[in-house]
This record gives structure tokens, sequence and C-alpha cells, in this order.
């Protein structure tokens, strides 16, 4: 069994098992485990009740993201309401109390935790990551096994370093051939998620592999797994190769002088053998896809930019039919005709789906030809305090002002809605997180979700547009 | 302490598919640092109009929770984000299971750790269920966890899987830290051959 072929998966699994806890689950021992103020209070406070330690300190690290300001107001950043104060202020003792090292607002390293982890050299291949959060995903990027938990487990692995896991099923995602210009890897995994649904990867770990993968930077992997969850997956993972040695050297957390050549032996190792077998498989052909826009209140409720809403006639059943009703009566959409033209309100351009340097490079590939369309309110809100600088240094921010969209602090933002930043109740946003449920980013609020190209386009022209006219 | 975890109930009827955990607590709610007190909040923006008024034809604004500890909803519930304030606040309402058709992964694993008993059926049994519950909303079934059964208002019985470790802990009473805390040695020993890593 042991020499028999395995997926990435299988490896970094077996790595990290502590013991079998019987009743068909493993002690899985966590390598890092991210903490942000949202999640982890209740969890503090079980520890505390409990007069418990955090074992590992030195393999945890917090910051903090969700509900932090992102717009200074005579300069200063103002948290939204007490009880958010509150909360941060939690956050902070507690780190302090068991030694944590804390990101907070204004700090340096702060950012979003999944822009933080992999930019601090934090997330490396074959690692296992956690944290009370679902966008955990994204740094499989690495060929990490990184997953989403709730508040009960963050009191585990902070008292522990271990969590009772199962095993997952497989699940081989390939991308042939090469994405065309103007496609993302966003429009890759929103095109796969609108192929299997929202619930399509539920159980299973995805992997993500082919030609157009292998072509994505960091950046593009991230984003690409960041979404696994949106599916239903438990992760998404990408054998770690050229491209991920090349963006982790010298990162300030990353293995260093003999440690370095150590890793990279043991990184190499990791990709999925010949011959494993995976419990699924889909092939998706990348050369064949157009820009993607989401139409409803899930992330599956996706189409090309230029092709036609589904009817709910067309439902493959009863359920489906509904669902369709549902979200183009809440969307405020029509089936048979496609999203080009719908007019928009607001434009995001941020969170741990695309609120990365590269991310904002191709917003500005269109900021800096086009205007702001009026009448459209714009903001753009890097993903850390690191990615803000880097942005600064190539000029960036003067194309995003210059054109009149709104230069923010780093934070989750308008992707959760939690710090204030949202948007009204019936307007109608483009953005690049990653969710599009009813209200997610503001009560009555109505979201399509698209890359950075394409939620840049929408803001130049006010509406549902098509990047590839305006490059 | 341990618990039978045998209940009969009244069934609110929520049919629809991919109810997210953004829709059972919206996010704006999650400044707070207790698990206390959710219940109130639960599907908040489906529940009460933008002036804080209740809507009359929501169904947790006609179920009494003194009656009603099982909700029937459509197919992936609790998908999304991972918070783990879904299940307290569904729990704190007064809610004990959720049948679905299934479930997210990680809404299952927080709901069982909270008390709340997911329960997935396969189509038909969920099929008669729902329209035995049209025929007579006050119908109630039993929910038997050790038998792993549903008893439908007209007597017949569906079993259901449940993940034998959360079964262990639920009937026992046992809390997953504690278990966990009992392979301090193993992970002792792990942590050893880690190295430098």
């Amino acid at each position: 069994m042991s020499d028999s072929p395995k997926t990435l998966y299988e490896k970094v699994y077996a790595d990290h098992v502590v013991a079998d806890a019987g009743y068909d689950r493993d002690v899985l021992y966590v390598d890092l485990h991210l903490v942000h103020e949202v999640t982890s209070p209740q969890a503090f406070s079980v520890l505390a009740e409990r007069g418990l330690k955090v074992r590992r300190p030195d393999r945890t690290v917090a910051t903090m993201d969700h509900s932090i300001p992102t717009k200074r107001t005579d300069g200063k950043l103002q948290v939204l309401d007490s009880a958010a104060q509150a909360q941060l202020q939690a956050l902070s003792e507690s780190c302090a109390k068991h030694g944590i090292p804390l990101h907070a607002m204004g700090d340096e390293a702060q950012g979003v935790v999944h822009v933080i982890g992999p930019e601090l050299g934090l997330t490396q291949p074959g690692m296992t990551i956690v944290c009370g959060d679902s966008h955990t995903s994204t740094h499989g990027a690495f060929g990490a096994l990184a997953f989403g938990i709730g508040t009960s487990q963050v009191g585990h692995v902070l008292a522990t370093q271990t969590l009772l896991e199962s095993r997952a099923k497989t699940f081989s995602v390939t991308f042939e051939g090469k994405a065309p210009e103007g496609v993302s890897a966003k429009d890759l995994v929103l095109a796969f998620i609108a192929k299997v649904g929202a619930n399509g990867g539920q159980g299973c770990v995805l992997e993500f592999r082919g030609e157009a993968i292998r072509a994505l930077s960091m950046e593009g992997r991230m984003t690409l797994c960041n979404m696994s969850i949106e599916a239903g997956a438990r992760a998404g993972m990408v054998a770690p190769d050229e491209t991920t040695f090349a963006y982790l050297e010298g990162r300030a957390h990353a293995p260093k002088g003999d440690d370095w050549g150590k890793a990279l032996e043991r990184w190499k190792a990791l990709a999925t053998d010949e011959g494993a077998t995976f419990d699924r498989e889909v092939t998706i052909d990348a050369s064949a896809l157009s820009p993607r826009v989401t139409w409803g209140t899930n992330p599956g409720m996706g189409v090309g930019i230029d092709e036609p809403l589904p009817s709910p006639a067309d439902a493959r059943d009863d359920a489906e039919k509904r669902a369709r009703e549902r979200a183009l009566e809440y969307m405020k959409l029509e089936a048979g005709k496609p999203l080009l033209g719908t007019d928009v309100d607001v434009v995001f351009i941020g969170s741990c789906t695309n609120a990365r340097i590269e991310d904002l490079r191709e917003a500005a590939r269109i900021f800096g030809k086009h205007k702001v369309a009026d009448g459209t309110r714009v903001l753009v809100v890097p993903g850390s305090r690191q990615v803000k600088h880097a942005a600064e240094a190539e000029g960036l921010h003067d194309i995003f002002t210059a054109a009149g969209a709104e230069w923010r602090d780093p934070g989750c933002s308008m992707c959760i809605a939690m710090n204030g930043d949202k948007i009204e109740p019936g307007q109608l946003a483009v953005s690049t997180s990653n969710r599009n449920f009813e209200g997610r980013q503001g009560p009555g609020g109505r979201t399509i979700l698209a890359s950075p190209l394409t939620a840049a386009a929408a803001a130049v022209r006010g509406k549902v547009a098509d990047p590839r006219e305006l490059l | 302490m341990p618990s039978t975890f045998q209940f009969r109930s009244q069934v609110a009827v929520l049919m629809r598919d991919s109810i997210d955990t953004d829709q059972i607590i919206p996010a704006r709610f999650l400044t707070t640092t207790t698990k206390a007190g959710l219940g109130k909040l639960v599907f908040n923006d489906w529940r009460y109009e933008s002036d804080g008024t209740p809507k009359g034809d929501f169904v947790l604004n006609q179920a009494d929770p003194e009656t009603t500890r099982v909700l029937l909803a459509g197919e992936d519930f609790g998908c999304g984000s991972s918070r783990e304030h879904a299940p307290w606040a569904l729990a704190d309402w007064g809610l004990r299971a959720i049948i679905a058709r299934s479930f997210a992964d990680i809404f299952r694993n927080n709901a069982l750790k909270n008390g709340l008993l997911p329960i997935a059926l396969p189509a038909e049994a969920h099929a008669t269920l729902a329209k035995d519950l049209e025929r007579d909303p006050e119908g109630e079934v039993i929910i038997s966890l050790q038998n792993q059964e549903v008893t439908l208002p007209d007597g017949s019985k569906i079993g259901f899987d449940v993940d034998p470790f959360a079964k262990h802990l639920l009937l026992n009473g046992h809390d997953e830290l504690d278990f966990l805390r009992t392979f301090t040695e193993a992970t002792e020993a792990y942590e050893g051959s880690l190295g430098s890593r």
C-alpha cells in the first residue's frame, strides 16, 4: 500500500497523521494556524475557562482583517462601532496573553489573512494550514493542505495543535490548453464551479492540474484555490513547481541557507505520482473560455459574459427551477439575455480572492486608459499593507485615483460588509470577491462576481462590459 | 452529560436549496465575542423587514420554539462561510436537528459540535416528509440518534447516517477537546520527528 502511487493530497495528509483516533478519525497535526478577530474570541474563552495554554504560539499567527476600517478620515482609521472595537481589543489581549504574533491594524505586515500568509512566506508546500475562515483553501495554491474550520476547532488547534479529521475524496480538475487573453484564474474557477455546481465538490479535496494551471502565477493559483470552497470542496491544491519556489525564495519566513535546499527536495516530491488515481475527474478546455460573470445568488450560477442567462424552464429538476426563479427575481435579471450592458452601481476590487499585486496590475490596465463612468462608485482595496506599498511604488494608486476610483487601506471590506463598506439595498455591484449570496455585500444588495479585468471594465463603462474590448 | 438524544417535534419547513450561512446569520452580527443570544438574529434578513418588524410569512415567525425543534430544508444546507455562529444561532433559537437533502461539510462539522443534529435524507424520504407536512403542517416527527431513525408523522420510519464519532460524543456527553488532549504524548512524539520543519 505504501508503495502505491499517491496524490498530492494523500501525501500531505499521511505526512501529518499523529495517531489513528478510531471512529474513522485521525489526529492530524497542524503546521500553521492563522487567526483573525471574528472567529477566535469564543475559542480563546474556552481556553480561559479550562485553564489551557496555546500549545504552539510559534505556529500561530494572527491578523486583523474582517471588521477593520479601510477608509481614512482626517488621516485616521476609525473602527465602525464599539462591538467591532471590543472584538479587536479581545484579539489583542488574547495574543498578548498567549504570546501569539499579531499583525494589528496599522502594522506593516497586516492584511487579509489569506494574503499575508503567503506573502510572509508562512505558507509553504506540504504544510497543513487551518484558520477559522472558509477561504483558507487559498493556501492550497502552494501544495499545502489548507482548510477552514469552525470556532470549536480553532479552540482545539490552539490547545493541542491538532484536529480530528477524516480522509476526503480526491477530485482532479484539469484545465487543458491556454487561457485566452482577458481570461484569468478567476474565470477558470468560476467556469469550474458553474460546471459542477456550488456543492459539486462536497466531501472532496480538489487538485487543479493541466497546462493552464502550470501557466498561472502564484497569485492566479491563490485565486483558483481560494474559491474551491465555493464548489463546496473541503480544499483545493496545486502541486508546487518552479513558480512556487521562485515566489517563496527570500520571503521573511521561508527556509534559508541549508534549510532551503532541504525544503526544496521535500517539496519536489509532493506532486501527484504517475498512475495515482482520483475518486473523481473533470477536464475543462481553458482555451474555449470567455470572461465569466455570475448572475444568481450562489457562485455556481454563472455564465460566459456574452452568453444568455439560463432559463428556469430549462432546469434539470424542480429544485433547480425554483432556485433559478428565485435568484433571477432577487437579482432583478431576465433569463435568455446576456448580462452585457446591465447598469452597475458599485465596483469592488479587493478580497482574499483578488486583492494581490497582480490583480491590481490587471485592473490598472483598464483604469490607465479609461475613466470611471459617471455615477459608478469604485473601491480598490489592497489585500495587505505590503500590497498597498507595492502598488504605490509602481504608481498604481495614482492610476486608480486619477480614473476616479477610491484607493483604500487593506482589509476584507466590501466582500463581507462587516466594517461599514457596503452596498445599499437594490444596488448592483460587480465584485472581485468570492460570494454573491443574498445581501452578502450589504442587506438587499445584488452581487455579480467577476475578475479584476471584468470589474474594471464595468467600472469604466458603468455597465457590465467585456474587458477584451477595452484592453 | 449523557443524553438519549431522542425527541418529538413539529417541523418548520424552509424548502430552499443552498441556504448559506450568510442567510443563517448575516456577517454584520459577527462582532460578538460570545455564543449567547444569537437566536433572535437567526435568518435575520429573511425574518425581519429592514425596520425590524417581523415578516409574518416567514416560517420561524410562525413556529413556536417550544414545540418546533426541527427545520426541514433542501439541498446543500449551510454552504459558504465557516462561521460557527450559524449553528449557535439555530440552536439558540431552539432547534436540535436540521433535516435536509445534503449539508455543506464545515456546517455539518460545526453543527455536531453544538448538539444540532444534521440529518441528510435520500430524495424519496425527503419528499415524503415534505408532502406529509404539506398535508398536516402540525405533524410531528420523532428523532432518535441512538437508532439513527426519523419517525414520520404517518408512523413510518426512515434511517439516516450519522458520523460514528459524533454519535459517540453526543450520546455519551463527551467533549472532543478532552478526547484530543488524550493524544498529547503522540503529538509530542510527532513534533520530535519534525526536525527544523
